[in-house]
């Protein structure tokens, strides 16, 4: 993956009437990525994806296509497509006119038009129902219509309005790694916007994280994992335990708990976190660990792999997670009201002033 | 089941309602059709096909190839008027659709006749319209426009052209905006688009409402009889006078009857026709 910006979008404003919508975005999309456009709803993700489509124009700033300017160029003129949220099928006609339909908008040879839909056709499974209607498809494959109907025209860009929302579980599992093929297979730049953390976490190259109009952070989903800058981004993305306390040199004194260490220098108040699989849980003290805490098990939720245990510390409002694995020996004994030892490292924790 | 039961009886007065004002007429309709006329204008109760192999005389064949030519004539018009119309409405802003709609179907809430008849007043020699014209000085002697099929088709759409309009709006009120946003995504100009997508999408409306006028069109008397003026004869005018002047009801009934005919087949095509469409158009997850 090289880091040629593709789209780079400078200070985007987005106003309806009196609301903001975005505040000032700026963000570059790099050849080649798969980059997640991440965050809850309302946050302003799906309009920055339609302002790259071409569906709206920003109030102000600048947004360059390999350095070209891209504001004023209407939707059908773009490099880019777009595979919406509800598919957009043209329920009037086969798959196979579906997936032709851009190609014939753009006058290509007869010949070139047939290559290309057989091939994508192909690609994505699709040969068997070329002829079918819309309404004669199941919701995976209606997916993957909208899907070669986009990559056909072999776009600069590819963008993604939560293209799996509407799947099973199961088949969203399926098609997280088909999207990811193809991104591969094709080499094109995908920037998709979802609210599910956990499906940008396993396709994004980098994910940028938004809340209200504004990104909160970019970097790859480790980066967003293991170094959130915020309350917001540490919360957002996986699971974690929050201590507010006050902070001072290496150390965050908590009310009713006492002092946490850590190995991130702040002061003031601050929230220290600590991700639940960082969290060893054992019936008696361990040594090995720097933070060290007694508490009452209040709950054992059992997910199959793993089982996360609530347990109630000393003077804290609400239980703190320990994500502990269901092979693990001993944990075979823990039970609801038992009292256990909690363990972890200032290494393992962040220190959050945002 | 209780609910039958609850169910009979919300259904009781509706189809009572039917029985005695639409299938007891039918019915009588139907049988005088069969019968024979009497010597003083009565309807005599011998069975006989001759009323239908009158309908299929040159005459009457005639007017109902006119009075066809007529409706299809005034559908169309509508159609082409109605059409643009609703898609302008249903680009209004949400607040504004409302209000336009009410514009719409404003003039049914004034009696059909005087309406018919206030188009007199505009088409005739000295009306406004050619009063207008000279004024301007398009036109040196006054157009004759009223008594002439021109001025049926005028009137004929201009009182069911509120159907097209609602039919075609709620057909592209269906429409999924994205659908024609992938349209443009994917490289077409705004009327490609419209040929292709739009227009096949919003079909079930065009049909249903281009029907309704052709089915009220054909059928209708009053308009013919007074923007035709008597010079234009249309099936209701025939039938009207059957009933009427020339007492001769087992004819009228088989015109009747040949008309409702008309009207059957086309509605079960237009139903037929738009459900085909609305399946397709089920591909929402």
């Amino acid at each position: 993956m090289s880091t040629t910006p593709v789209i780079q979008m400078k200070d985007i404003v987005l106003n309806y009437g009196a609301l903001t919508v975005l505040h000032g975005i700026s963000v570059d999309f790099n050849e080649g990525e798969f980059f997640a456009l991440l965050g809850p709803s309302g946050c302003g993700k799906t309009s920055l994806l339609r302002i790259m489509a071409g569906f709206a124009d920003p109030t102000s700033g600048q947004m360059l296509l390999d350095g070209k300017d891209l504001i004023g160029i209407p939707a059908r003129r773009r490099p880019v497509n777009m595979m919406f949220q509800s598919y957009a099928l043209f329920p009037h006609l086969s798959v196979e006119q579906n997936v032709r339909y851009g190609l014939e908008m753009a006058r290509l040879p007869a010949d070139e038009i047939r290559q290309r839909v057989g091939a994508i056709l192909e690609t994505t499974h699709l040969t068997d129902y070329a002829r079918r209607k819309p309404n004669q498809l199941s919701g995976g494959q209606r997916q993957r219509v909208a899907l070669a109907r986009a990559l056909v025209m072999r776009p600069r860009v590819l963008l993604l309005d939560e293209p799996l929302g509407a799947l099973d579980k199961k088949l969203r599992e399926v098609m997280q790694l088909e999207l990811k093929r193809l991104q591969h297979e094709m080499g094109i730049t995908f920037i998709i916007v979802t609210h599910d953390q956990e499906e940008a976490l396993v396709m994004a190259d980098r994910i940028a994280l938004m809340r209200a109009g504004q990104i909160e952070q970019i970097g790859t989903p480790a980066e967003l994992y293991e170094m959130p800058v915020s309350r917001f981004v540490a919360d957002f993305v996986g699971k974690t335990n929050f201590f507010e306390g006050v902070a001072s040199g290496g150390k965050v004194s908590v009310a009713g708990l006492g002092e946490l260490t850590s190995t991130l220098p702040a002061s003031g108040a601050v929230a220290y976190s600590i991700r639940p699989e960082r969290i060893c849980v054992a019936p008696a003290k361990n040594d090995a660990f720097e933070n060290c805490f007694q508490g009452v098990i209040e709950e054992v939720a059992y997910h199959g792999q793993d089982q996360h245990i609530l347990v109630r510390l000393a003077g804290q409002t609400e239980p703190t997670i320990a994500r502990v694995g269901a092979q693990q020996p001993g944990t075979r004994d823990i039970g609801v009201g038992a009292p256990v030892w909690l363990g972890w490292n200032g290494a393992d924790a962040r220190v959050l002033t945002r | 089941m209780k609910s039958r039961a609850t169910n009979f009886l919300l259904i009781l007065p509706g189809a009572a309602w039917l029985g005695v004002f639409l299938l007891l007429p039918c019915s009588l309709v139907l049988a005088y059709a069969f019968m024979t006329r009497g010597v003083y204008g009565g309807v005599v109760p011998t069975f006989s096909l001759d009323n239908f192999v009158r309908v299929f005389d040159a005459v009457y064949i005639e007017i109902f190839l006119t009075s066809a030519r007529i409706a299809l004539l005034a559908a169309l018009v509508s159609l082409v008027i109605g059409y643009p119309a609703a898609y302008a409405i249903s680009r209004l802003p949400g607040t504004w659709q409302l209000p336009a709609l009410f514009f719409v179907i404003l003039p049914f809430w004034s009696n059909y006749l005087i309406r018919t008849y206030a188009w007199i007043v505009l088409l005739n020699r000295t009306g406004v319209i050619n009063e207008g014209l000279r004024g301007l000085g398009i036109i040196d002697a006054p157009l004759d426009i009223l008594y002439t099929e021109s001025a049926i088709v005028v009137g004929l759409v201009y009182n069911y052209l509120p159907f097209v309009i609602l039919s075609v709006f709620s057909s592209i009120q269906r429409l999924n905006p994205e659908v024609l946003e992938a349209s443009e995504d994917l490289g077409a100009a705004p009327w490609r688009t419209f040929l292709r997508v739009t227009l096949p999408l919003t079909m079930p409306g065009v049909v249903a409402g281009g029907v309704f006028v052709f089915v009220l069109s054909i059928g209708n008397f009053i308009t013919p009889n007074l923007l035709g003026g008597g010079q234009v004869k249309m099936v209701g005018n025939v039938i009207y006078d059957q009933f009427t002047s020339a007492r001769d009801w087992p004819f009228g009934a088989a015109l009747s009857l040949s008309l409702i005919a008309i009207m059957m087949v086309l509605l079960v095509i237009q139903t037929t026709l738009s459900h085909r469409i609305r399946k397709i158009e089920k591909v929402e997850a």
